[in-house]
């Protein structure tokens, strides 16, 4: 088989695997985000009702530590998650693509400060920027939670940014804005950033998968906004130590949890690609 | 990429081309080799007392100005225990103003003496000791097991690029690279220790004088879940350049003169994985240091980690700033070194210095 031959056969076949994958990351993710969402609706018992004694057999997953019908509060837990996730990647992005973009554009002096501050706040692991923030906070509200989501994810965001801006500043259309006199904020509004969509949403979906990711951690170590609403993570956290007599109670979270990360991940990754072919 | 950014980005490698560029040290330049060396090296080190100083001040700002950890600490009490109030001020020294309660926490840290825990009244030297090393052999033990495994997986990946065996390990690794470290740590728990088999104790249970690893049976599962959660990006990144080598010119020239498939690819292909995969090793070992707050909270293991965790929701604000302060030195330290093996172990960048 010749060079180009096999590079033909091969794209072909890499195109229909990365479309399928995004596809079957985006119905996965579609599915979770209409479960969280429906949900309540569906749930069989109230968030709180106690159905039956602690970690007995009673309803389809058997109850909880409380005595709480599991599949119920499994249907009113995904909410909260999705809800700070989404959030917080949002705001991760945004802030993120404006640092990086402020700092291609005005580069040289302005670029190497932005960037070195960055470094500093990349020496920390995400969790951990999370946890020594909630050191000093007596119950975290949903608001905190979701600014250090954000917060952290964008020194990460502003590194991808800057890469896929600094591309752009260079070329003629930008300098084309320039010269005819085009405000700093409009050429990046109106010339840098709509050129920067297709990495930035596969970057979108990476973020989401850590956000939940980071969610379900904090809700699992016991930091959560609300002990007593429904949450994957608190919901694995209040049952772990039961997890050989009732495993439903623990496992059924879980699984939820990783379904979801493999259906985000496996969407942004075909993103990425789709990206790719569609640059240069 | 200069030196410089090769300090962050612990989950940047998503997509493989952003870190598998080759070159991505700036290799020190100029005339006189061993001064041009020493430059870079007092350049990098520099850089890293800077980062470890700015990170210093953002520890410093999160846990002692954003909230009142008094407060956070009693609770309801709050109102009721002037007395502890006033204890617990007079040990974060709270009547001080920031900047000078900073400057001598920073003198501290220094000196090395790191405070007064608030919950155990004893010094945070004295309760760390232990923990950071078992952390410090569960990492170890982790980086050993996954190094191997990591580059077996993408050779093997590799040598049946683009086909089906490679399309199923490249699914596999994605699904498990966006899977939080509790949700592997839970799973396999539910695996291999109470719910499907029972072969390996679900905790670790630490005793005061020895080590986890006095039990290696309890070793197996927070190591395999550490493994599993950063494998598959190292397999990626190999992979990928892999790849890349495999299909040059060179390798190509190899095959034409007859050089067998397996020797191409050790000789040939592996060897200039070795820097991107440096690169990316280092990554994944500054990204454990936050990984094991997780791991260690799921399997009990004494380590810092789960000191964290207890140290955060106990409000104890030195113990915190030390352990968060150990977690960014690790990170920054695996950085530096991971820049000077991958400038050791390119010939260009190597020979740079004395072109």
């Amino acid at each position: 088989m010749s060079a180009t031959e096999q590079s033909a056969t091969t794209s072909a076949w890499s195109r229909f695997v990365h479309q399928r994958r995004l596809v079957v990351g985006a119905t996965i993710t579609v599915l979770v985000i209409l479960l969280a969402l429906v949900g309540p609706l569906l749930a069989p018992h109230g968030e709180n009702e106690v159905t039956g004694p602690p970690f007995s057999g009673t309803g389809v997953f058997g109850t909880d530590y409380l005595g709480q019908d599991i599949l119920s509060r499994l249907l009113y837990g995904g909410g909260i998650i999705l809800l700070i996730a989404v959030l917080g990647t949002v705001l991760g992005m945004v802030l993120g693509v404006l640092i990086g973009v402020v700092a291609a554009y005005a580069g040289g002096w302005w670029d190497e400060v932005i960037m070195r501050l960055n470094d500093v706040t990349l020496a920390f692991p995400q969790i951990l920027l999370a946890l020594v923030i909630l050191t000093a906070v007596d119950q975290p509200k949903t608001w905190m939670i979701v600014v250090l989501i954000g917060v952290s994810h964008a020194p990460r965001v502003a590194r991808v940014a800057r890469g896929v801006a600094l591309g752009l500043v260079s070329r003629d259309f930008v300098h084309a804005a320039e010269a005819l006199g085009e405000r700093r904020s409009r050429v990046i509004l109106a010339e840098v950033l709509p050129n920067m969509n297709a990495p930035l949403l596969a970057e979108a979906g990476l973020r989401l998968t850590y956000s939940i990711g980071l969610v379900a951690a904090l809700g699992f170590l016991g930091f959560s906004t609300d002990p007593d609403k429904a949450n994957w993570g608190q919901m694995i956290n209040e049952n772990r130590l039961a997890i050989s007599t009732q495993p439903w109670a623990v496992l059924a979270p879980v699984l939820i949890i990783a379904i979801f990360t493999i259906g985000t991940n496996l969407m942004a990754d075909g993103i990425a690609q789709l990206s790719d072919r569609g640059r240069d | 990429m200069t030196s410089a950014q090769g300090l962050g980005g612990a989950e940047q490698i998503e997509l493989p081309e952003r870190a598998d560029a080759p070159g991505a040290v700036a290799p020190p330049r100029g005339r006189f080799g061993a001064l041009a060396w020493a430059l870079w090296l007092a350049r990098r080190l520099g850089l890293a007392v800077l980062t470890l100083w700015l990170v210093s001040i953002l520890v410093f700002v999160a846990t002692a100005a954003l909230g009142d950890p008094v407060r956070a600490i009693l609770g309801r009490d709050y109102a009721a225990n002037q007395a502890r109030v006033d204890q617990l001020n007079g040990l974060l020294n709270a009547d001080q103003p920031l900047v000078q309660r900073y400057l001598n926490w920073l003198g501290g840290l220094l000196t090395g003496d790191l405070g007064t825990s608030l919950t155990g009244l004893r010094p945070v030297s004295e309760l760390i000791g232990s923990s950071v090393v078992n952390t410090l052999g569960l990492v170890l033990v982790s980086a050993v097991v996954m190094i191997p495994v990591s580059f077996g997986v993408a050779m093997l990946s590799a040598n049946y690029r683009r086909r089906r065996p490679d399309t199923v390990i490249q699914t596999i690794l994605l699904g498990l690279a966006g899977l939080p470290e509790f949700v592997v740590g839970i799973l396999l728990v539910a695996l291999l220790s109470t719910s499907v088999f029972h072969l390996l104790p679900a905790v670790t249970i630490s005793s005061p004088t020895g080590h986890p690893w006095d039990q290696p049976r309890a070793m197996v599962l927070p190591v395999l879940t550490l493994v599993l959660a950063v494998s598959p990006y190292v397999a990626r990144i190999v992979r990928a350049t892999l790849l890349e080598v495999l299909d040059s010119d060179y390798v190509e020239l190899a095959r034409l003169k007859g050089i067998p498939e397996g020797v191409v690819m050790r000789k040939h292909a592996l060897l200039n994985a070795i820097v991107p995969g440096i690169q990316v090793i280092a990554l994944q070992l500054a990204y454990l240091a936050g990984g094991i707050v997780v791991v260690e909270s799921v399997f009990n293991y004494p380590g810092i980690g789960k000191q964290l965790v207890d140290a955060v929701n106990a409000h104890d604000v030195p113990l915190v700033q030390a352990l968060s302060m150990i977690i960014a030195a690790v990170y920054v330290v695996v950085n530096l070194v991971a820049d000077l093996l991958s400038i050791l172990f390119t010939p260009r960048a190597r020979t740079a210095i004395s072109s």
